[in-house]
């Protein structure tokens, strides 16, 4: 029997995740030959030390300030968060229609600093672009996933209840409580990532912990740098102090104000950003010339948008995300050790507990945002910003699950024959569906950290809006959420096939 | 009780409406560190406030972009604008001017800066060895740090600067091109005169890393423009005032903080070479 012979038969031996990730594996290796990954920072190590020093002598600049940014990160969040809920409940008792189904596809493809993006051309620097550029994405994340909940319940209840129950009774009576506590700590993970989504809406200008980030960061404040991360880092690590059933009414109940006042509204705007702005300049300026004229400038502009924008955006974004996450997978497989008790005594396990928890709670784009400054303009800052934070983010959940884990008292001595041959193929399935759902995310974010000067989609993006070009700026983020769309809908299909 | 404390309400209601000429605001590009626009522009505001009589209020924004929007939006009624940013503007926002422009503002111009590593020094004209190397520009929005630079590489190299140069950046601002292209995260980078001038005379800049190797030939770039719709909304003759005001600020204390010598007249006209030369590059339609 030839190698080649031997590798096929073994293949067919293997199960379809292992299978899967194989074939991860290797698209993340051609990606690497086309990727630049370079360190073009000439003294990296300056900067970092810098930076270091900072983060061990932190200084506040002005506390009222900081307070100001701390209470509307949190009230952006909880605002947000809250109509998300309302909305998102709603669409999910609709989940069932294909409509609604695609329409919530499309809200949570587009990512919320796009959506804050636009929002700003039609309200300006107002509460309202940061509450909806929340709620609205996570609207439609939260339908998927209640609308889900809902239909994973026992059907048993529902149908002991007397014929001719009417639809909100048996919600009310059966499905409801059933799903309850599922709904209630998926909403609580979601309010984290609320937080983390407000404190990223200051870099594009709204009043949270992100405006002065950027600004002492860009600045080389670095100490001011270290006393917000901190404060942030704080506020996330103590939710379970200050977020308890009795604060949440006065939480969501008070958010609203704490927004600030931002600018006046002037609902011209919004009205001249869809009938003008977002109409392709071929057809909005075509005065004279008649229809075919105008239809082959269209043609142009579209293969303009095409060929120098489009493409080379979602290929940079694919060839970045594709890398991020099989790097993201080796890094959760690292770091889940650090919190099982099959690995560690308790004691031992806290050093983990701390650096999983600070690293997921570092949203990508902070992190991306600082190994930029550090090591330059590459896709390796963004590599590694996504990696740490989803890689924390996956870890956690693979840790926690293998502590669920009832292994037998004969466990093997040495902890790593522990890893490779009780842990790892126990929690490997559940970690490659965590995978498989982190995909589109982490293919949303590459997208986003374009805005840093990746060349990914959002580097188009943001280019076509500080050329004041919101029609070019519309068909990317488009384009942008097609690719999301495309890309959950391919990870559900190998979803199904493992 | 109740119906006296209603009343009292109602009055003051009233009277609040009644006296209440809505606040002036106005805001700048963030082309700089963002402590000295803050600064600066409170000063002005402080200034303005005074001559004008009225409530006056600086807003800081992240981006040019926003810059113009804000305009745009009649969220603000009044910016300094950068030559390409301020005719973006006023295309946008029919009947707005020009107002005021620095004395040094008709004839400004880019440097561009190079590491110490690059070997490079200052020329007549940019070296052919610039080819291949890593360049910053300052905002993808910028007159002096993006447009100005484009075009006269355009020019020389015939050739768009991502053909040209190994790696193409957008530092953000004209401080941030001093501090990367200062610790090397890029070998060249260009930027406004002034902002160089004032760094390496404040001893911001180690100019054993980082020097000037060319400048460009001059054109007009920051100015004061107005929205045209003023009067309407702030009273009669109220666009005059603040462009008198504009034009007479001579407080050295807040003119060094831009740093212009002064402000002079300045229309919609002076920025035409701006305007050609960014539909010339393809930022303008």
């Amino acid at each position: 029997m030839s190698f080649t012979e031997a590798m096929l038969s073994s293949l067919s031996r293997w199960s379809g995740g292992v299978k899967t990730s194989i074939g991860f594996v290797l698209v993340a290796i051609c990606c690497l030959f086309v990727a630049d990954l370079e360190i073009s920072s000439i003294d990296p190590w300056a900067e970092m030390w810098r930076l270091a020093d900072g983060l061990f002598h932190p200084s506040l600049m002005q506390s009222s300030l900081v307070l100001e940014a701390l209470l509307s990160t949190l009230a952006f969040a909880f605002a947000g968060v809250a109509l998300a809920v309302v909305g998102g409940f709603l669409l999910a008792l609709m989940f069932h229609n294909a409509f609604v189904r695609g329409f919530c596809a499309l809200v949570r493809s587009i990512h919320e600093l796009f959506w804050a993006l636009i929002f700003l051309q039609f309200f300006g620097l107002h509460p309202l672009t940061g509450l909806l550029a929340i709620a609205i994405p996570y609207s439609g994340i939260f339908a998927r996933m209640y609308a889900e909940m809902l239909a994973q319940v026992p059907m048993l209840p529902a149908r002991t209840l007397p014929s001719g129950t009417g639809y909100l009774n048996t919600l009310l009576y059966t499905r409801l409580p059933l799903a309850w506590p599922h709904l209630v700590s998926y909403t609580s993970y979601r309010l984290e990532c609320g937080i983390r989504s407000s404190a990223i809406l200051g870099f594009v200008g709204l009043p949270t912990l992100g405006y002065y980030l950027e600004s002492s960061f860009s600045q080389g404040y670095y100490s001011e740098v270290a006393a917000l991360l901190m404060l942030f880092y704080l506020l996330i690590a103590t939710k379970k102090i200050w977020l308890r059933r009795w604060t949440l009414p006065a939480l969501f109940l008070g958010s609203p104000f704490f927004l600030g006042d931002g600018m006046p509204i002037v609902w011209g705007n919004a009205w001249r950003f869809i009938s003008e702005d977002i109409i392709p300049a071929p057809l909005r300026n075509s005065e004279a010339g008649g229809q075919w004229e105008s239809l082959s400038k269209l043609s142009q502009w579209t293969s303009d948008i095409m060929f120098n924008q489009a493409l080379p955006g979602i290929w940079n974004t694919l060839v970045l995300s594709q890398i991020a996450l099989v790097v993201t997978g080796l890094c959760a497989l690292i770091m889940f050790p650090l919190i099982s008790r099959y690995c560690y005594s308790l004691p031992g396990r806290m050093p983990g507990y701390v650096l999983l928890v600070i690293a997921r709670s570092t949203p990508e784009y902070l992190l991306a945002y600082i190994l930029l400054q550090l090591l330059g303009p590459s896709m390796l800052p963004a590599v590694i910003a996504l990696a740490i934070h989803n890689g924390a983010l996956i870890g956690y959940l693979s840790g926690r699950h293998s502590n669920e884990l009832v292994l037998r008292s004969d466990l093997p001595k040495r902890r790593l024959d522990r890893y490779f041959y009780e842990l790892l193929p126990r929690i490997y399935p559940s970690f490659l569906s965590f995978m498989l759902y982190r995909w589109e995310v982490i293919m949303r974010e590459t997208a986003i950290l374009g805005i840093l000067g990746i060349h990914t989609l959002g580097f188009f993006v943001d280019s076509a809006i500080q050329e004041i070009r919101f029609d070019v700026a519309l068909v990317l983020i488009l384009t942008a959420a097609l690719l999301n769309i495309a890309v959950d809908m391919f990870s559900r299909r190998i979803q199904r096939y493992i | 009780m109740f119906k006296m404390m209603f009343r009292v309400l109602a009055l003051m209601i009233l009277a609040g409406s009644a006296f209440a000429t809505p606040t002036f605001v106005f805001t700048a590009i963030p082309d700089q560190d963002e402590t000295q626009l803050k600064q600066r522009f409170q000063k002005v505001a402080d200034y303005l406030q005074q001559e004008l009589q009225t409530e006056v209020r600086f807003i800081p924004v992240k981006s040019y972009a926003a810059t113009i929007t804000a305009f745009r939006n009649n969220q603000v009624q009044l910016a300094w604008f950068g030559g390409l940013s301020g005719v973006k503007a006023r295309e946008l926002v029919p009947g707005s001017r020009a107002v005021a422009q620095g004395v040094e503002d008709p004839e400004f111009k880019s440097y561009f800066i190079a590491h110490q590593s690059t070997g490079l020094s200052a020329a007549d004209r940019l070296p052919q060895s610039i080819d291949g190397l890593t360049f910053t520009f300052g905002s993808k929005g910028s007159t002096s740090g993006r447009l100005m630079p484009e075009y006269h590489l355009r020019e020389q190299f015939g050739q768009s600067p991502d053909e040209l140069f190994k790696r193409v950046g957008f530092s953000g601002n004209h401080s941030r091109t001093i501090a990367l292209v200062e610790s090397g995260a890029y070998q060249l980078g260009a930027l406004n005169y002034k902002v160089w001038d004032a760094a390496v005379e404040a001893g911001k800049v180690d100019t054993a890393k980082v020097k000037v190797i060319w400048e460009t030939p001059t054109y007009p770039d920051y100015q004061w423009t107005l929205r045209g719709d003023l009067d309407a909304a702030y009273g009669e003759g109220f666009t005059d005032r603040v462009e008198q005001a504009l034009l007479k600020m001579n407080d050295p204390e807040l003119l060094s903080s831009f740093p212009r010598q002064g402000f002079i007249p300045a229309s919609n006209s002076d920025f035409e070479p701006v305007r050609k030369v960014a539909k010339q590059i393809g930022l303008l339609d």
